[in-house]
């Protein structure tokens, strides 16, 4: 007699997302670069038609990928394939679920297609993750059905500065829930305008109920080392590979440095007679109405 | 060989470091009050009764052990009596032989592993699994994009299997799971493990 089945789970989904910690999830817009990252030591590829240095560059309206594109990545490796949706654009991760996709992005890193709602995750078999900027936006995510978070960075910029300006408030606030008393808890639900179910689940746990990931300008293996060590618990490295001058030892060296990451003797070796980093923006400089991380909220 | 063994010494086991639910593998050793020790240097290998290769990306934890060494390590560990068991992405790792796949693996166990073998992610499931070797109660096993074992060698031990496919396996002091014991705090598989590992080699 067949055993009984249940398919995607909330355990499946945020497990998947517990399997990818301590690993690189990289940008790549062919299967050519998937196998480069695959090779490399990547735990998971992002399928996107242009990194998010060349989005920027463009301008114009992003949108999700073509899916033949997505799906030739697919076909040529087996490690976890991601692909990104507008915010809000429930029909774009319609198609991504669709098409088969292991995990569905999001991203603020597109043009979003709704400025009041995000997606209804809790829907989908698939899991997603989304992005964050305070641990108030990453519990309204996690409340709407994201099995992982991750700091949204300013993506494409090559500048860590956001990155860990996101990652750095997140853990301060969740260090602050735990030093609460209980009866503190609520008003601070409120002030964070998230779930005080969640918050709850903070004080008590000590942290999120999903794994949080560092996205949004890593560069170079110390980017990665850096975050790693303000308590990511593994990085997405956008144009960072495919926009520097040596795509292949990039890949390398930064799986190394965010496998010891607190090993800086190995983070020396790695980061030894690399050539050129991808080009960096100073945050300051880019018009507001060019930020990725404001988008969504 | 299974079980009773009263250990003078306690029993230190090991688990791979360098990506993957390290965490809820030690936790889940710390909860039945055994030490646990993250590995991911030879030196960490010292004194180790067993070795646990998590969940994770076989590949990339296959890459990271030859790029630094540690996969000789293991093995010499391994012929000198150290226990090892691998969830998911370790059993991959412990196979002899991967289906369709020459990527760099351990090769400790005769069995022959295929990968991502109940589909892609969203057709990752739960279910019951019976193991009476391990105990009368099913076991809720986690199938995460899970492999399973397609082919075992002589002297290898089918301690489970769903729907007909091999998901639980023993071959003396190697212990092989398809699907996630540490993520639900299921207890009794670590514990079985550690009775091998603690055992007289």
């Amino acid at each position: 007699m067949d055993m009984i089945a249940e398919e995607s789970t909330w355990r499946t989904k945020v497990g998947l997302a517990e399997m990818l910690r301590g690993g690189v999830i990289m940008d790549v817009t062919n299967a050519e670069q998937a196998k480069i990252a695959e090779d490399a030591g990547a735990v998971s590829v992002m399928a996107l038609e242009r990194v998010p240095s060349d989005i920027r560059r463009d301008g114009g309206v992003a949108r999700m990928s073509d899916p033949e594109m997505i799906l030739k990545i697919m076909e040529s490796v087996t490690i976890p394939v991601m692909a990104k949706a507008r915010i809000g654009h429930f029909a774009e991760a319609q198609v991504l679920e669709a098409l088969g996709v292991d995990f569905i992005d999001e991203s603020e890193v597109l043009t979003p297609a709704d400025e009041q709602h995000h997606i209804d995750k809790h829907a989908f078999k698939v899991p997603f993750v989304c992005g964050c900027r305070d641990l108030g936006e990453a519990l309204r995510r996690i409340g709407e059905g994201a099995a992982m978070i991750r700091t949204k960075g300013e993506a494409g910029s090559g500048n860590v500065v956001e990155a860990v300006r996101h990652m750095r408030a997140v853990i301060k606030d969740l260090h602050r829930i735990q030093t609460m008393r209980e009866d503190e808890l609520m008003a601070f639900a409120k002030e964070l305008q998230a779930p005080y179910e969640l918050i709850r689940g903070i004080h008590a746990t000590g942290k999120l109920p999903v794994p949080n990931f560092s996205a949004g300008g890593i560069a170079t293996p110390a980017d990665a080392a850096l975050m790693m060590q303000l308590g990511a618990e593994a990085v997405f490295v956008g144009s960072g590979i495919f926009k520097s001058e040596d795509p292949i030892n990039y890949a390398k060296a930064i799986v190394k440095a965010t496998a010891h990451y607190d090993d800086p003797k190995l983070v020396a070796e790695v980061s030894k007679g690399l050539p050129k980093a991808m080009p960096g923006l100073d945050v300051r400089q880019i018009p507001e109405a060019e930020l990725m991380a404001t988008r969504g909220w | 060989m299974t079980g009773s063994c009263t250990t003078a010494k306690p029993t230190r086991i090991g688990v791979l470091a360098y990506q993957g639910d390290v965490r809820e593998h030690m936790a889940t050793l710390e909860a039945i009050g055994v030490e646990a020790v993250r590995a991911n240097k030879a030196e960490h290998l010292e004194g180790l009764a067993g070795l646990i290769i998590p969940g994770g990306e076989s590949t990339t934890m296959g890459k990271l052990l030859t790029v630094f060494g540690l996969d000789e390590e293991i093995r010499a560990r391994h012929r000198q009596g150290m226990a090892v068991f691998g969830t998911c992405a370790g059993l991959i790792l412990m196979a002899k032989r991967i289906e369709n796949s020459e990527q760099a693996r351990l090769g400790l166990m005769d069995i022959t592993a295929a990968r991502n073998a109940f589909g892609r992610q969203i057709q990752s499931f739960e279910t019951d699994i019976d193991a009476p070797a391990i105990g009368p109660e099913p076991m809720r096993g986690v199938f995460i994009r899970a492999p399973y074992i397609s082919d075992v060698g002589e002297g290898v031990e089918v301690l489970a299997r769903f729907n007909d496919r091999i998901v639980l396996a023993r071959q003396g002091r190697l212990l092989a799971a398809a699907f996630h014991p540490e993520l639900i705090g299921e207890t009794r598989l670590h514990r079985y493990f550690v009775d091998i590992a603690a055992s007289a080699p």
